[in-house]
C-alpha cells in the first residue's frame, strides 16, 4: 500500500506498540489499509486517509490520558469516537488540531499526520493547521457578534476573501451548507447568541466550514440540544460528509450508529476497537466493546 | 430512670414541622440584620450629604454691593491719552473709596473710614478696571456698579453672623452693622449666584476664592493618571492572564501587585518625590508629576480588576477563536478584550475615583502650595480639589467654612459624573454570551 502515512519503520517518533491484543486489521476485507501491528482490534487503517495517528500518547501531568493510539481518518466519511466518560476520546480529538497546546501540562507524543505531514512538527503552523482542521464544540459557542461576523471571522483572519462581495458569498454558502441560510438570511446583523441552541450549533458549523477545512472535528455537538435540533445536525453531518472528513465524539450510541461509517471505541485511554459502524454495533469483536454497546456499563 | 411518661413517637413530617418555626425565625432575623445594615448605611450617607449641603449651599451665592462710581479723569487718566497701559496702571482704589464716602458722607475719621472701605472686597478695584478697559469712554462719567462685598459682610448678609452677640465677640462691629443696614435699606445689597466661585482660582480673600484652579488641576492630573495607568494596567493584566506562563516569577509578580494595592498612598508620594522630582527633575506641584504618582497608586487596582475581568470571560470563547485558527493575539484582541472591557473600565473608574479623592501623595510632591492662577498646562503649578478642600478647611476665616463644603460638593459632583460615565460605558460595551 502506498499511503503517505509514515509506517512504523520510518517514523522515528513512533512508539512501539505493545501488542497486547495482537490482531491485525487485515481480516476486514471491506476497508483494506496498510497492515499495522497494534493492540487495537479491527481495521485502524484506511486507504488514502486524510489524517493518521501512530503511537499517540497524551499525558496530563502524571496522568496518562491516551495510551498508544493508532487510527486513520478517511476522506469523505464520518468516524465516531465512542466510549465511557473519561476514556480520552475528547482528549484524542483535541490532539487532531492541537487544541491541547493551550492546556498547560498536556504532553502529546507519537505521530499525527494531516495529508501525510506531521502536524506536531516544528515547522507546522498551528494557525494553518486549525484552518485545515476545524472544530465544533460541545456547547454552542458563537462569538458575541452578529451572525454575519461569526461566519466571516475565519475567512477574514485567514485572508480568504479579497473583497466584500467574496466575503458575502462565503458567508452565504457556508450558511447554506450548514442549513441555516433560510432561517437567518434576513437577520444577518442580529447577534449570533440570540439564536436557539440548535441554530447556534449550526452557526458554529457554518463558521467552521467558512474557512474550507479538510477535516471537521465535532466534540459531542448535540449533547446540549433537544432531539429535533439534534436530528437537524445529524442530517447536516451526513450532507457535509460529501466534502469533508468528519470526526465526531458522542455519548449517544444511536447517534454514532446513525451518522458514522466507522466507529472507534475508547476505554480508559486505550483505543479498544475500530471498525465499520454496522459491524461494531452488531458484531463487536472485543469483550469491552460488546459490554459497552450492550449497556453493561458506561 | 423510669419511663413513666411514654415518649411520643414523631413522624418525619412532624419533625420537619417542628423545625419550621425556628428556620423561619432565623430567616427573618437574617433579613432584619441585612436591612438594618442597609438602613444604617443610607442614614450615614443622608447625614453626610445633609451636613455638607446645609453648610455649603451658601457658597454658591455671593453678596454684592452697589456703588455709584464716578470715574474721575484726573484720578484715573491724568495724561488724558486713554491709553490701555495708563488705564491698566491707574489706581482704582480712589473711585471705590470716593463712592463709599459719597454714600456715607457722615462717616469721618481714619478708623471709621477704614471700616467703611472694608465693606467692599479688594476685588472691587479689579471690577472697575475691567469695566474701564472694556469701555474707556466711561472715564469722566458716572456708573452704577455691583461689586463684591467683603467676606464678613457676605457672612452677615447670609445670616451667618449672630447680631445678638456682644460687639467684642462679633466679626462685624456695631458701626459696620449700621452701615450695612443702611446699604440694605437702600437696596444696595444683593445676594446673587456666585459665578466667580467657578471661574477663578484660589485666593487669600474668601470672597474671591474659587475652585476653578483646583478643578482644572484635578482634571489634568486625572487625565495623566488615566492615560498612563489604563493602557499599562490593561497590558500588564493581559500579559499576566493570557500570555505569561505560571511559574515562580509570575507568582511573585502577582503577590507584589496585590501588596502594592494595599500600600499607603503617602508612600507613593515619597516615591514620586524621590523618583520624578529629584531623579528625573520634573517640576514640583505640576499635574504631570501628580498624575504619575497617582498612576503608580492606581495601577495595581486596574491590573487586579482587569485580570478578574479577563478571568470572567468564558473559556468557550477562547476555544472558539483558537478552533477557528485565530492566533493568540487575535483571540485576545478580537474576542477576549472586548468582552473584558466593561470589567476593566469599572476597575479603572474605581481606581480613578480613589485617585480623585487622594491628597496625601500629592502633598509630598508640592501640590499643596497656594496657587492663584488656573493651570494652563501639565507642567504649570496646580493643586487638586481634595488638597484645596484641605487648605480651605485649615483657613481661619469664617467664610471659608462654606467654601470648603462647596468645594466638597463640587468634588462629589465630579465623582458622580465619573461614575455615571462608567455606568454608561459599561452598558455600552456589555455583551451577553
Amino acid at each position: 500500500m502506498s499511503t503517505p502515512i509514515a509506517t512504523p519503520s520510518d517514523a522515528p517518533r513512533f512508539a512501539p506498540s505493545r501488542g497486547r491484543v495482537s490482531v491485525s486489521g487485515a481480516a476486514d476485507e471491506s476497508l483494506p489499509g496498510e497492515h499495522l501491528e497494534t493492540k487495537t482490534v479491527g481495521q485502524v487503517t484506511v486507504v488514502d486517509p486524510v489524517m493518521g495517528a501512530r503511537g499517540v500518547n497524551v499525558h496530563y501531568g502524571t496522568k496518562h490520558a491516551i495510551k498508544d493510539v493508532n487510527i486513520d481518518v478517511a476522506k469523505n466519511a464520518v468516524i465516531a469516537f465512542i466510549g465511557p466518560s473519561g476514556c480520552g476520546k475528547s482528549t484524542f480529538l483535541r490532539c487532531l488540531n492541537r487544541m491541547n497546546d493551550t492546556i498547560e501540562g498536556a504532553k502529546v507524543t507519537g505521530l499525527i499526520t494531516l495529508d501525510g505531514r506531521d502536524i506536531y512538527e516544528r515547522r507546522q503552523d498551528v494557525v494553518q493547521l486549525r484552518a485545515q482542521v476545524g472544530m465544533v464544540f460541545q456547547k454552542p459557542n458563537p462569538f458575541p457578534k452578529s451572525i454575519y461576523e461569526n461566519v466571516a471571522y475565519g475567512p477574514r483572519i485567514h485572508g480568504l476573501a479579497a473583497t466584500r462581495a467574496d466575503l458575502d458569498e462565503i458567508v452565504q454558502t457556508s450558511l447554506q451548507k450548514a442549513g441555516l441560510w433560510e432561517e437567518v438570511k434576513d437577520r444577518l446583523d442580529h447577534p449570533g447568541t440570540g439564536l436557539s441552541g440548535g441554530q447556534q450549533q449550526r452557526l458554529c458549523i457554518a463558521r467552521a466550514i467558512a474557512v474550507d477545512p479538510e477535516v471537521i472535528l465535532m466534540d459531542e455537538p448535540c449533547s446540549a440540544l433537544d432531539p429535533i435540533a439534534t436530528a437537524k445536525i445529524e442530517d447536516l453531518i451526513d450532507e457535509l460528509r460529501q466534502n469533508y472528513a468528519i470526526v465526531i465524539v458522542t455519548h449517544n450510541m444511536q447517534q454514532a450508529a446513525r451518522v458514522s461509517q466507522r466507529t472507534a471505541y475508547f476505554h480508559l485511554g486505550d483505543l479498544i476497537e475500530v471498525g465499520p459502524t454496522d459491524q461494531i454495533f452488531t458484531n463487536p469483536r472485543h469483550k469491552l466493546t460488546e459490554d459497552y454497546i450492550t449497556g453493561r456499563f458506561g | 430512670m423510669t419511663d413513666a411518661t411514654p415518649v411520643p413517637v414523631l413522624t418525619s413530617r412532624e419533625k420537619v414541622a417542628a423545625t419550621l418555626k425556628r428556620r423561619y425565625r432565623a430567616e427573618l432575623r437574617f433579613r432584619a440584620y441585612g436591612l438594618s445594615a442597609v438602613l444604617i448605611g443610607i442614614m450615614c450617607v443622608v447625614f453626610l450629604f445633609w451636613t455638607i449641603i446645609q453648610k455649603g449651599y451658601t457658597a454658591f451665592e455671593q453678596t454684592y454691593i452697589q456703588l455709584d462710581v464716578a470715574y474721575s479723569a484726573e484720578d484715573l487718566d491724568p495724561a488724558g491719552r486713554r491709553a490701555p497701559d495708563d488705564l491698566q496702571a491707574a489706581n482704582y482704589q480712589l473711585p471705590v473709596r470716593a463712592a463709599l464716602r459719597a454714600a456715607f458722607p457722615d462717616v469721618q475719621g481714619r478708623s471709621e473710614l477704614k471700616k467703611l472701605y472694608g465693606l467692599v472686597s479688594g476685588a472691587a478695584e479689579q471690577t472697575l478696571r475691567d469695566r474701564v478697559l472694556a469701555n474707556p469712554r466711561l472715564i469722566g462719567q458716572r456708573d452704577s456698579v455691583w461689586v463684591l462685598a467683603d467676606d464678613r459682610v457676605d457672612m452677615l448678609a447670609k445670616g451667618k453672623i449672630d447680631r445678638s452677640l456682644p460687639e467684642s465677640d462679633r466679626a462685624i462691629d456695631d458701626m459696620e452693622l449700621r452701615l450695612f443696614d443702611a446699604l440694605k435699606a437702600g437696596r444696595h445689597v444683593e445676594v446673587r449666584f456666585n459665578s466667580p466661585f467657578f471661574t477663578s482660582g484660589d485666593s487669600r480673600e474668601p470672597e474671591q476664592a474659587g475652585v476653578l484652579g483646583a478643578l482644572v488641576g484635578t482634571l489634568l492630573t486625572l487625565l495623566v493618571t488615566l492615560v498612563i495607568s489604563f493602557p499599562i494596567g490593561v497590558a500588564a493584566a493581559v500579559y499576566l492572564e493570557e500570555f505569561a506562563r505560571r511559574n515562580r516569577l509570575t507568582d511573585l509578580i502577582e503577590v507584589n501587585i496585590n501588596n502594592l494595592a494595599a500600600v499607603p498612598s503617602i508612600v507613593f508620594g515619597l516615591l514620586g518625590l524621590a523618583m520624578f522630582i529629584q531623579f528625573f527633575g520634573l517640576p514640583r506641584s505640576a499635574p504631570l508629576v501628580g498624575g504619575l504618582v497617582l498612576s503608580l497608586m492606581t495601577l495595581p487596582t486596574i491590573i487586579i480588576a482587569s485580570r478578574s475581568a479577563l478571568k470572567a470571560v468564558p473559556p468557550s470563547i477562547r476555544e472558539a477563536a483558537f478552533g477557528m485558527g485565530a492566533s493568540k493575539v487575535q483571540t485576545v484582541m478580537h474576542h477576549v478584550l472586548p468582552l473584558a472591557m466593561p470589567g476593566m473600565l469599572t476597575g479603572a473608574i474605581i481606581g480613578m475615583a480613589r485617585a480623585l479623592g487622594e491628597s496625601a501623595p500629592l502633598l509630598m510632591i508640592g501640590m499643596v502650595a497656594f496657587i492663584v492662577d488656573v493651570p494652563k498646562g501639565l507642567t504649570d503649578p496646580a493643586t487638586v480639589l481634595p488638597v484645596q478642600i484641605f487648605l480651605w478647611a485649615t483657613s481661619p476665616e469664617r467664610a471659608f467654612v462654606e467654601r470648603t463644603s462647596g468645594a466638597i460638593m463640587v468634588l462629589l459632583a465630579f465623582l458622580l459624573l465619573m461614575n455615571a460615565v462608567a455606568v454608561f460605558l459599561r452598558s455600552r460595551f456589555e455583551r451577553r454570551w
